[in-house]
């Protein structure tokens, strides 16, 4: 619905009611990231934990969501119990359409149910159930059980925790209709502290479109990019998992907890083996006709009679190099196996890999012993690790739970701070050198999607750190623009400014379509200043010693260089977030 | 005549631009609801997609259960709506064997007119404007929705 304020539903889940919050601030913060940060300035508490009762989760929609091809992404912000400070983290599936549907810009969260409880909204409903029997169960039981005890199959969305959540792990995930997650920063810890485990959003509610044709011309214009260029093509052919030959082919992939950046041995988990091998098939995202999530297969002989079962699970770039590359399981079958159980436990696959992979190295330096493993980890080993995952999200014991709130903590409580592959939390999977690696340490959501840090890197430059810090900072600025609308960044090659201020102007958000650029530079100074205000100070972050020990195809990294890119980005940062 | 088929909807990758299509150049609405298409996943994602829409009886069931005369028979199957002369009873929704119109909370009928618009927004090709044998007309109907 086009309407120049925010149209907010409020539930407190102690009460299980709700109330309609109508919020001006449309054209000052568009939405998505925008209208989350305001949010949280509005019904967060800087000063109060990640679990006070009152911290609002958040999840915000924009004003293009539904209304063009690829503005499919819902964002999802929290005090993160990874950090104690404002976090967001982006999620697609059906989680965007059908808030639009059921008419809410935003769901804001706040309290804590009485009970273990799942959350069910829509244009003409609000009801808060008891659902202590799911309490415990994997994910993939609690989808199905949701999606026996709720109406309205394929225009609804189901966001649900498993046990890491419920375990208030700093690495717990929200999972969106199966295949899709809120990923990082812990927000399913925020779901479990509020004794909520599902939300399923109905989208049944639909509304007039403008007058005239601008509007479904323009749609088809830019549906035709979307679907007719080679731009996209890299999403729906191999998907981003292209990205681990290419990066093994240019020594810039991690590999067993960095300790490699390049390996023969990566030929088995590339995309192209993946696809060869593993592909049933593609599926996507709400409102996106790309379809880039990528299905593969794990058949499991499970009785010597020639028994099997058999399962679905999505792969993209990160899971891989982080269940498969830093783990050095170079079998895509086997890391395909290790994703599905990461996704049982409900935890965010990239932090959980990474973890693992520094627990290895711990273990073989002798750092920790199998009293705290439980299992004797080894690169390769995925029977293993498949163990471990399942330790890590049911906070198995001392060593796991604190495991569990990230790969520092439990690095600074052991040792083996050196070789913790953490940027901020545990890296992404680019080793490209040191823009990335400052850009994922001090950038806000510390994500490769951040800002295209490591783009920059692979353009062979001299170091040039003014040039780098006003790459980064621009590049942000271009992205919260995209993020507030909320489009996948995969489209970010076609929403350009002028596409995005036309789109905005066909559907009658004309002062927003003139005013983009101060928008964006608008919210990304009011992000910095939320995530300031609840504790962030960018010249405290450390980079780990085994990220001065990578080797690309560039040579070994320059530490001075990285000093100073990390000198002069933190004072940007400073100086955007003052500047609020 | 032609008529909308779903011929290949095992390659259906669930993204709803057919029935987002329908609802935005058939009934000037966004919605993936009140639409001549819609998408549902069969029995969770992991299963893949079904599309519910008019099969394009004759006789229509549709067209013997609507009291007003709001619905007649469409040469070659389906149907034609002229949703002045409905009452939104709803009734065609409940004759309907599979689910192919939808009521929005007026009870207004939301059901394919075998327009073929949606079917150039399907990325996977997944739907079909299939001619019937035998029959010839004037393809028109889209017009009929109006009230």
């Amino acid at each position: 619905m086009i309407r120049d304020h925010f149209r907010t539903l409020i539930v407190d889940l102690a009460t299980g009611r709700g109330s309609i919050a109508n919020l001006d601030g449309r054209d000052a913060v568009a939405g998505g990231s925008g209208l989350a940060a305001m949010l949280f300035d509005k019904y967060g508490l800087p000063d109060r934990p990640w679990n006070d009762p009152e911290q609002p989760l958040i999840f915000a929609i924009g004003p293009l969501t539904g209304y063009f091809p690829l503005m499919s992404k819902t964002v999802c912000a929290f005090k993160s119990p990874y950090h104690d400070q404002y976090a967001e983290s982006h999620g697609g599936g059906r989680s965007a359409l059908s808030l639009r549907f059921a008419d809410f810009d935003a769901l804001v969260i706040r309290g804590k149910a009485a009970r273990p409880s799942c959350l069910s909204v829509g244009s003409r409903h609000l009801d808060l159930r008891d659902v202590h029997f799911l309490w415990g169960m994997d994910l993939q039981k609690t989808g199905k059980m949701l999606r026996r005890m709720y109406e309205g199959a394929g225009h609804r969305s189901i966001l649900r925790i498993g046990p890491a959540g419920e375990n208030l792990s700093a690495m717990a995930c929200i999972n969106v209709d199966t295949y899709r997650h809120f990923g990082r920063l812990g927000c399913g810890a925020v779901m479990g502290a509020k004794n909520l485990k599902g939300i399923v959003i109905m989208g049944d509610g639909s509304f007039p479109l403008p007058e005239g044709k601008a509007y479904p011309e323009l749609f088809s214009d830019v549906y035709r990019k979307m679907t007719d260029t080679d731009m996209m093509e890299k999403y729906h052919n191999f998907g981003t998992p292209v990205n681990m030959a290419v990066l093994n082919g240019i020594r810039a992939l991690p590999i067993m907890n960095l300790q490699k950046t390049s390996d023969p041995d990566i030929e088995g988990i590339t995309g192209e083996t993946f696809a060869r091998d593993t592909l049933l098939r593609n599926t996507a995202c709400a409102g996106c006709p790309v379809g880039c999530i990528h299905l593969g297969f794990v058949r499991e002989r499970f009785m010597e009679e020639n028994r099997y079962l058999y399962r679905q699970v999505s792969y993209d770039h990160e899971p891989i190099f982080a269940a498969g590359a830093m783990l050095h399981v170079t079998n895509a079958f086997s890391v395909l196996s290790l994703l599905d159980t990461v996704e049982r436990e409900g935890l965010d696959v990239m932090s959980a890999g990474v973890s693992l992979a520094w627990a290895t190295e711990a273990l073989q330096k002798g750092i920790i012993s199998t009293k705290e493993t439980i299992v004797p980890l080894r690169f390769g080993d995925d029977a293993a690790y498949s163990e471990a995952f399942h330790h890590l999200g049911e906070a198995s014991n001392d060593f796991y739970r604190l495991l569990a709130q990230g790969t520092m903590k439990a690095a600074e409580h052991y040792g083996g701070v050196d070789f913790a592959s953490v940027l901020g939390q545990e890296m992404a999977g680019y080793a490209t050198g040191e823009v990335f690696f400052v850009s994922q340490a001090l950038g806000f959501r510390h994500s490769h999607l951040d800002a295209g840090g490591y783009s920059w890197d692979q353009k062979d430059k001299d170091p040039d750190v003014s040039g780098a810090v006003k790459f980064l900072v621009q590049d942000e600025q271009a992205r919260v623009l995209l993020t507030s609308m909320v489009s996948c960044l995969f489209a970010r090659g076609v929403y350009g400014d002028q596409v995005l201020s036309d789109c905005l102007r066909s559907v009658g958000y004309t002062a927003l379509a003139d005013g983009i650029s101060a928008v964006s530079r608008h919210v990304q100074k009011l992000r910095w200043g939320t995530r300031l205000r609840t504790g962030f100070d960018p010249r405290t972050v450390s980079i780990p010693k085994r990220f001065l020990e990578v080797e690309t195809w560039r040579g070994k990294i320059d530490a001075t260089y990285l000093d100073a890119l990390k000198n002069a980005y933190a004072g940007a940062i400073l100086a955007l977030a003052q500047d609020e | 005549m032609r008529i909308l088929k779903t011929p290949r909807m095992e390659r259906c990758i669930g993204c709803h631009s057919c029935s987002l299509a329908c609802a935005r150049m058939v009934h000037k609405r966004l919605s993936w609801d009140t639409a001549g298409i819609r998408i549902a996943s069969s029995g969770g994602l992991t299963s893949g997609f079904e599309a519910r829409t008019c099969l394009a009886c004759d006789p229509a069931p549709c067209v013997l259960a609507c009291p007003t005369g709001a619905y007649s028979q469409r040469k070659g199957g389906g149907v034609i709506v002229k949703k002045k002369l409905c009452i939104q009873c709803g009734e065609c929704a409940k004759a309907c064997p599979v689910d192919a119109i939808y009521l929005d909370s007026t009870s207004e009928p939301f059901v394919c007119i075998h327009c073929g618009r949606c079917e150039p927004f399907c990325p996977h090709d997944c739907l079909e404007m299939m001619e019937i044998k035998g029959v010839s007309g004037e393809e028109d109907a889209a017009g009929e929705v109006a009230p």
